[in-house]
């Protein structure tokens, strides 16, 4: 078998030199009745690569890719362009089959890219201090929470309404488990967030306020009256942003007061992948919280010759060395993530990500000019980056279906996302970026004309 | 022979007079193929791009609400060729699977297949938005459904949950299922057992779940004391978290007899499933009465490390844990299609009881893609094969040492798919420590060290079944040899790797004065 | 003024009803390099026997008991900008925090210089 390097003749000198007569020898240890006595019945046996790929090919064709049809899908997830380069980089077995860099003599390539990430994130985010990633934004999220918690000893975290729901959820189960108290709510439909409402729910028992950027419904508001707030009532904001291109448009969360900044990396350098492997990452803006973080931190520091060189430092947080007291059970994170997040954002660099936000926003805006157009269509949106939400006046969910069978994957209905809020029934979420023509916008906006007249 | 060498060439290395091979300085600090390279915030400029992206212009539509982002965030760029080079540099300087055996106890670096990549990067697996209408990612569907069911019947479980991220998740996922099973009896208790050669990820997971963790004794042959843990259960011990094949490389022998009492007791059993590659197509965990058991697809299904990551955790559940899987899941339905069971059809498909939901969306399917791919070319007789070779490669290793090094349970009889070696017998004042040291400039990534912790100075040697015969005699070579030198007290050890691209480095001023971050000014 | 010794390798400075705490050279060897310690916060109440700090290497974090029951008053800010203290001079500048006695009884259990150094020895 072509991943089996030993022949029979290796094995049998091998089985001589340990001194065993068989490899059921090597067994022996495993009582009799829970020894199988051949290969699992009913399974396949092995398969030659052109089989194997002939099978998955089949299944990979199953599916529509976003781009075989004009495609406005976003809500958490969001389809850039990644450059050609970003893929070559990430499969160079250097880093795509090495270890956790725990022996740093032989991995400073992945810890000088792991330095250079935090950094990156860092500045992007508006902090201090970035750790080397987390599984994705929803547990980075809840981590932040868990965080909060930590430092303000308080445990009552209140959550803005227009947070993703994936996200309330996560933070809601494993809320049941810690006894943290979360105090959630619903986003209001209306063209900016209720940010009254929110401050309205922060008291000296809030240990945290979880405020998306921009939000759910895409809407972008000025993060720093709920900041003030929460921090008058001694409570940490924990900004999360979905869409890291945004933040080549507006203010870093962290120039808006937010304390701890998470969100989901995805959007630079990972492809859409249904759903996972992404990149949460996770910041804080004064360095006086590094040691509540969870997740490995990647630092800098010199060898034996005085040469600069990085480590994987602060480690006395994590479980290998606290076990039952660490900041968080994370082991494994998302480092080729992270790498190909590094790639992309080395090829935009600074003027690159500025144009890219400006090439989505203006995609957007022309996309939610022309389907304003549209008979019985309404913007909700006062404002937005390069998401915003639609009223449709019928249900969108069966619209959305309707317009897939047409080959127009026409964005995400909010009723998918909030299944039992009859309000949100003919609300669609719009998402565009530079990988939208202006035909896929004329093709969406036709085939919602004649499929809502 | 399978790799006859007929001219007999073998690389040596002649000494030079300091014994260190330096030549003269380099003007530049490269020496040949190893090549310094600076960060990128000081060779990239924030005015650099390698991206063709438009100007946009002066009077462009703005519906930002007033929050432009108009100070410098300070990102440099680099245009294609550099940022290619900057990167290929960097790489060099890792070690990789790609480059040798990697012997990583518990981590199973096996060789990761080019086909998993091929397949993961197909675009209706690549492409695909995982809110996408079900029509159109079906197949999707299918491949986590196909994967689910290879993984129930490999365990010989009951159900699965393919959602958690990693290992750890995978863990936290069990966990929580065992203690919302416990709720839902009215039966809450507060302590979870623990074996001390446990990794550190399973207290970390039970404190963190609420519970409070106590140590589960070891016996003289390295395994868990039965009669100890019998002693302990009670009304108040909601589980066990065992690790089998054990940390120490050992099969549990009494496994089934620890979960009869376990459920005897009225707990569960948390089986951490990081070493199912020395018993995968050989052995059921689920023949042997686990609740719950992670399985790592990064370890025993192949998908690459990637230098920490991304990993996959799915769980797979016993019947008495199944009703309180976390959503999302994948189920087919009688018509033979796959539906994704999220929380608003769950009642459809009667399960009510889910603990909740671990991450936005449905998991790491780029791992699912590639984790299948590898099952599908091994098949069962194939996997069954891999245990095998893993446990024969492990070993020959353990049998090739014992002579040299300290086997605390080799007497006892043989491992399983790792070997555990101690620090007895070292000369001068050695460690475990110099001695991996020593391995790199060996040309290897050390073994596990200090792990588990149970053994003084541990070293974990894990090979796995991708190495040939001749890949295991080198490292065999070079294990001896540091070995030898550790035992006659070879001081220079202390100072080792001398050519690595780093020499040791200093990780008490890393942590004295944390810097995390670039900045511009020099301090 | 007196000094005494725990078994965890705590010592205790008493003056008046005040005490300093800090641990000894063995602890401090047996630790190796210091990276930071996780003081009290001042005005918390310790228990004899309980937490009171941890003192963290590069690969281990430990805790240190509070040698008697009392209020925390000081905390040794030297520590902050400077753990290698507690490597150099651990039973000097290296201490880590000072507190109101609680209960002056609870000092007879512990050890005097001598019995600490029989203590150490058979270790």
């Amino acid at each position: 078998m072509r991943y089996l390097p030993l022949t029979d003749n290796d094995r049998a000198d091998m089985l001589a030199t340990i001194g065993a007569a068989s490899i059921d020898d090597l067994f022996v240890d495993v009582p009799a009745e829970a020894q199988l006595d051949g290969p699992i019945r009913d399974l396949p046996m092995h398969a030659s690569e052109m089989a194997v790929e002939r099978h998955m090919r089949a299944l990979s064709k199953k599916n529509l890719a976003a781009a075989d049809a004009p495609f406005f899908l976003g809500a958490g997830a969001y389809r850039h362009h990644v450059p050609a380069s970003v893929d070559h980089i990430i499969q160079r077995g250097e880093f795509l089959t090495a270890y956790t860099p725990y022996q740093p003599e032989i991995a400073q390539g992945t810890l000088q890219m792991l330095f250079e990430f935090q950094s990156q994130v860092a500045r992007l985010y508006g902090c201090a201090v970035a750790n080397a990633s987390m599984y994705d934004g929803s547990t980075a999220c809840w981590e932040a929470v868990a965080m909060a918690g930590r430092v303000t000893r308080r445990n009552r975290a209140v959550l803005s309404g227009a947070l993703h729901p994936h996200y309330t959820q996560v933070i809601k189960t494993m809320a049941k488990f810690t006894k943290d108290e979360i105090a959630d709510a619903q986003p209001s439909i209306q063209g900016a967030p209720d940010a009254d409402g929110l401050i309205g729910r922060i008291d000296d028992q809030t240990s945290c306020v979880v405020v998306q950027y921009p939000d759910i419904l895409g809407r972008v508001s000025n993060l720093q009256a709920i900041s003030d707030a929460a921090h008058e009532k001694g409570a940490l904001v924990i900004t999360v942003v979905t869409e890291p291109v945004a933040l080549g448009a507006i203010q870093a969360p962290g120039d808006l007061g937010a304390d701890i900044v998470v969100g989901e990396g995805q959007s630079i350098g990972v492809g859409l992948q249904f759903g996972g492997p992404y990149l949460g990452l996770f910041a804080v803006r004064d360095k006086k919280h590094v040691r509540q973080m969870p997740g490995r931190l990647c630092g800098e520091t010199v060898d034996a010759e005085g040469k600069r060189g990085f480590v994987l430092t602060l480690s006395t947080r994590e479980q290998h060395i606290r076990r039952e007291k660490a900041t968080s059970n994370i082991c494994t994170n998302s480092g080729l993530c992270a790498l190909a997040f590094n790639v992309h954002m080395t090829l935009l660099g600074e003027t690159g990500l500025r144009r890219l936000a400006a090439e989505n926003h203006r995609l957007a805006c022309v996309a939610a000019d022309r389907l304003a157009k549209v008979p019985g269509v309404s913007v909700l949106n006062d404002s937005f980056f390069n998401e915003f939400t639609v009223r449709l006046g019928q249900d969108a969910r069966p619209i959305v279906r309707t317009l897939a069978d047409r080959g127009v994957l026409a964005g995400v209905a909010l009723d998918r996302l909030y299944p039992d809020v009859a309000a949100f029934a003919d609300s669609l979420l719009v998402a565009v970026t530079e990988t939208t023509s202006e035909d896929d916008i004329e093709a969406l906006a036709t085939a919602l004309e004649e499929v809502l007249s | 022979m399978n790799t006859p060498n007929q001219s007999g060439w073998k690389p040596e290395m002649t000494a030079s007079e300091d014994g260190m091979h330096n030549g003269p300085a380099t003007s530049t600090g490269n020496r040949a193929l190893m090549l310094e390279e600076p960060l990128l915030f000081e060779i990239g400029s924030v005015e650099t791009t390698g991206v063709d992206l438009p100007e946009p212009a002066a009077d462009a539509a703005n519906r930002l609400g007033g929050m432009d982002r108009a100070q410098p965030i300070g990102l440099p760029g680099l245009s294609e060729p550099e940022t290619v080079r900057h990167y290929t540099r960097l790489s060099r300087q890792n070690y990789g699977i790609d480059l040798g055996l990697f012997p990583l106890g518990s981590c199973t670096m096996k060789h990761n297949p080019r086909l998993n990549e091929k397949v993961a990067r197909m675009p209706g697996f690549a492409d695909v938005h995982p809110l996408q209408p079900a029509d159109t990612v079906r197949g999707a569907f299918e491949v986590i459904n196909e994967l689910a069911e290879w993984l129930i019947s490999l365990t010989g479980m009951d159900a699965i949950a393919m959602s958690p991220k990693a290992g750890a998740h995978g863990e936290l996922c069990g966990i929580l299922c065992i203690r919302a099973a416990l709720e839902a009896r009215g039966d809450a208790r507060e302590v979870i057992l623990v074996p001390q050669s446990a990794h550190g990820t399973n207290p970390a997971t039970a404190a963190f779940a609420g519970y409070r963790v106590e140590d589960i004794p070891a016996n003289a042959d390295g395994r868990v004391d039965l009669e100890a843990l019998k002693s302990r259960l009670g009304p108040d011990v909601a589980g066990v978290m065992i690790t089998n094949p054990n940390t120490c490389g050992l099969f549990e022998r009494d496994m089934k007899a620890i979960s009869d009492a376990v459920h005897a007791a009225g707990g569960f059993v948390y089986c951490d499933g990081a070493n199912f590659n020395a018993i995968v197509g050989r052995v059921r965990p689920g023949d042997l009465g686990i609740d719950a058991m992670h399985i790592n697809l990064h370890k025993t299904f192949s998908t690459p490390h990637g230098g920490g990551g991304p990993g996959s955790g799915p769980v797979v559940l016993s019947k008495a844990l199944m009703p309180f899987g976390p959503l999302p899941f994948t189920a087919r339905t009688k018509d033979g299609v796959v539906h994704l069971v999220e929380e608003e059809n769950a009642g459809e498909f009667g399960h009510t009881q889910a603990f909740g939901r671990m991450t936005a969306f449905h998991g790491q399917m780029g791992m699912f893609t590639r984790a299948l791919t590898y099952i599908l070319s091994h098949g069962a007789d194939g996997l069954k094969q891999v245990a095998e070779d893993a446990v024969l490669n492990a070993n020959y290793i353990l049998r090739s040492m014992e002579d040299l090094l300290h086997t605390p349970y080799a007497d006892s009889g043989p491992c399983m798919h790792e070997a555990l070696f101690g620090d007895q017998g070292f000369g001068g004042e050695l460690s475990t420590l110099d001695l991996s040291k020593a391995l790199i400039d060996e040309g290897y990534h050390p073994m596990t060290m200090y792990f588990p912790l149970v053994v003084h100075g541990a070293m974990l040697v894990e090979p796995t079944e991708t190495e040939s015969k001749a890949a295991l005699d080198q490292f065999i070579q070079a294990f001896r040899t540091v070995a030898q030198r550790a035992k006659a007290g070879d001081e220079s050890m202390k100072q080792a790797p001398f050519y690595a691209p780093r020499r040791r480095l200093d990780e008490t001023l890393a942590a004295r004065k944390p810097k995390l971050a670039w900045s511009e000014d020099a301090d | 003024m007196p000094r005494y010794y725990t078994d965890e390798h705590e010592w205790i400075d008493v003056e008046g009803d005040s005490a300093t705490v800090g641990i000894t050279d063995y602890a401090q060897e047996q630790l190796g390099d210091i990276v930071f310690v996780e003081l009290p916060d001042v005005g918390s109440m310790l228990d004899k026997g309980g937490d009171a700090a941890v003192v963290e290497s590069v690969k281990a974090a430990s805790d240190v008991y509070a040698p008697i029951t009392g209020e925390v008053s000081e905390g040794n800010s030297g520590l902050e900008d400077e753990p290698g203290l507690v490597n150099s001079s651990p039973e000097e500048d290296g201490w880590f925090f000072r507190m109101i006695i609680g209960d002056k009884d609870e000092l007879e259990g512990l050890m005097d210089a001598k019995g600490y150094k029989t203590f150490v020895d058979s270790l």
